[in-house]
């Protein structure tokens, strides 16, 4: 059997309850977590095809327009999805979605006063290749209101869901982008309790891979938890 | 690289719009051709066919309605169809063991078919009693929460089952255990998830 994945050091997530968060005061257990020691069902997990995804499920700019692209600032956005040894996680699912360039969500529960894009559905979803890397072409999102303790903004984001190479090591969370001045008064994003993990949900502006006349390019690394022992085997296995 | 670069992502809430990403079909469009977790078990997947219904509830007693909850579980001879496995080889035609469904906007109620999981090995190499593994995820869940779902109608192998009896307990045990319900043709549990407060369910670090 491999490895098991090492503890996730909950110092460093956001806790379940977070005063800053209203939604998360009902939703928060009270009691602690129940650890549980990783066996066959925590060391595996999904596995999904690339037979199963069509060739433009990674491109908002196309996946759900008709004649005319989206409004909004063209991007990329790439990455890779990496372990805590800095090992690439291969061929596992990356799924992401945003509002559109106003900050409005293709959803029946948004009634948000920004339009809809004709041209814009918000969902993508790509498998990493051999080398973890991902990438998607979209616009930047804009920032929208919400309900909390008194009415605040969420900057700029995109939420990504990621499948890692078993079930301990699934992850949901957001992206931001670097240089927005909403990030420092979100209070989802104040949920995270380290200043610097909140610079790792940052996208860096990356110009190099920025297109001529055709979008920018932002870049975002995704780290997954990594195995126990991984250390050793390596040693042993370049002796 | 410092540390902390490689210190795992941290995690931030789905939030109410999570189905656009994991299932668009239930926020009101479909984009993709097929998709995932639609499906646990084909129609040609051996075993006993189950259905599984319930709620999410919060601490007010309020029925959670934008809440998605993902399954992972074995076939009917406890095999994950994942390279890992040692026995994936021969795990069972048409079954993906991933499923995921999203609460009901109106109810909170959410259902799902599959067929009933064999007993899977522990890592100490004693068996587990039959049980799903789910994921759930919502606005107000800042990292989302792993839990199992056992069934009602297993009490021998609950009996014995290394989770369940490390829960010292019995009131906390009881909120990992589904009710087998009267019912027509399909054998169905109902597993009511309460998030906080009286009743709360268990809640697992994997
Ligand atoms: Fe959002």
């Amino acid at each position: 059997m491999t490895a098991p994945f090492r503890p996730r050091d909950h110092a460093w997530h956001p806790p379940a309850r977070a005063p800053s968060y209203r939604s998360s005061l009902a939703r928060a257990p009270s009691h602690p977590l129940v650890a549980v020691p990783q066996g066959l069902s925590e060391l595996t997990g999904p596995v999904f095809g690339a037979d199963a995804i069509g060739p433009l499920d990674g491109d908002l700019l196309r996946n759900f327009a008709g004649a005319d692209a989206p409004v909004g600032e063209r991007i990329l956005l790439h990455g890779r999805v990496l372990d805590e040894d800095a090992r690439p996680v291969p061929h596992v699912l990356v799924e992401i979605w945003q509002a559109n360039a106003g900050g409005r969500y293709r959803h029946k529960t948004d009634g948000y006063l920004a339009p809809l894009d004709p041209n814009f559905g918000g969902c993508g979803r790509c498998l990493t290749d051999a080398e973890g890397q991902f990438r998607f072409r979209t616009v930047r999102p804009g920032p929208y209101p919400f309900q909390n303790h008194e009415p605040a903004w969420r900057p700029a984001h995109v939420h990504f869901s990621v499948f890692g190479s078993g079930l301990a090591q699934r992850l949901i969370t957001q992206m931001y982008f670097e240089g927005d001045p909403l990030i420092a008064k979100c209070p989802i994003v104040a949920t995270i309790p380290d200043a610097r993990a909140v610079e790792r949900l940052i996208a860096r502006l990356d110009m190099e891979n920025a297109v001529d006349f055709e979008m920018l390019a932002y870049r975002f690394d995704i780290v997954l938890r990594g195995r126990t022992q991984t250390h050793f085997e390596n040693r042993r296995e370049g002796a | 690289m410092t540390a902390q670069d490689l210190k795992e992502t941290p995690s931030q809430t789905a939030g109410p719009y999570l189905h656009i990403g994991l299932s668009p079909s239930a926020a009101g469009f479909a984009p993709y051709a097929r998709e995932f977790g639609q499906q646990i078990a084909g129609p040609d997947t051996p075993g006993r066919r189950i259905r599984i219904a319930g709620r999410i509830i919060d601490a007010d007693d309020t029925p959670v309605r934008d809440a998605i909850i993902e399954i992972w579980q074995a076939d009917a001879a406890g095999i994950y169809p994942h390279p890992d496995d040692p026995r994936h080889a021969q795990a069972a035609p048409g079954f993906t063991g991933f499923g995921r469904v999203a609460c009901d906007f109106e109810t909170g109620e959410w259902a799902f078919e599959t067929i009933k999981p064999g007993s899977v090995e522990g890592p100490d190499g004693s068996p587990r009693a039959p049980n799903l593994n789910l994921w759930i995820v919502a606005r107000g869940i800042n990292l989302g929460l792993s839990t199992r779902l056992y069934f009602g109608d297993e009490e021998a192998a609950n009996a014995t089952d290394p989770l369940l009896c490390a829960i010292a307990e019995p009131a906390r045990r009881a909120t990992l255990i589904a009710a087998s319900t009267e019912s027509g043709e399909v054998p169905a549990y109902r597993f009511d998830i309460r998030l906080q407060g009286e009743g709360e369910t268990v809640f697992l670090d994997i």
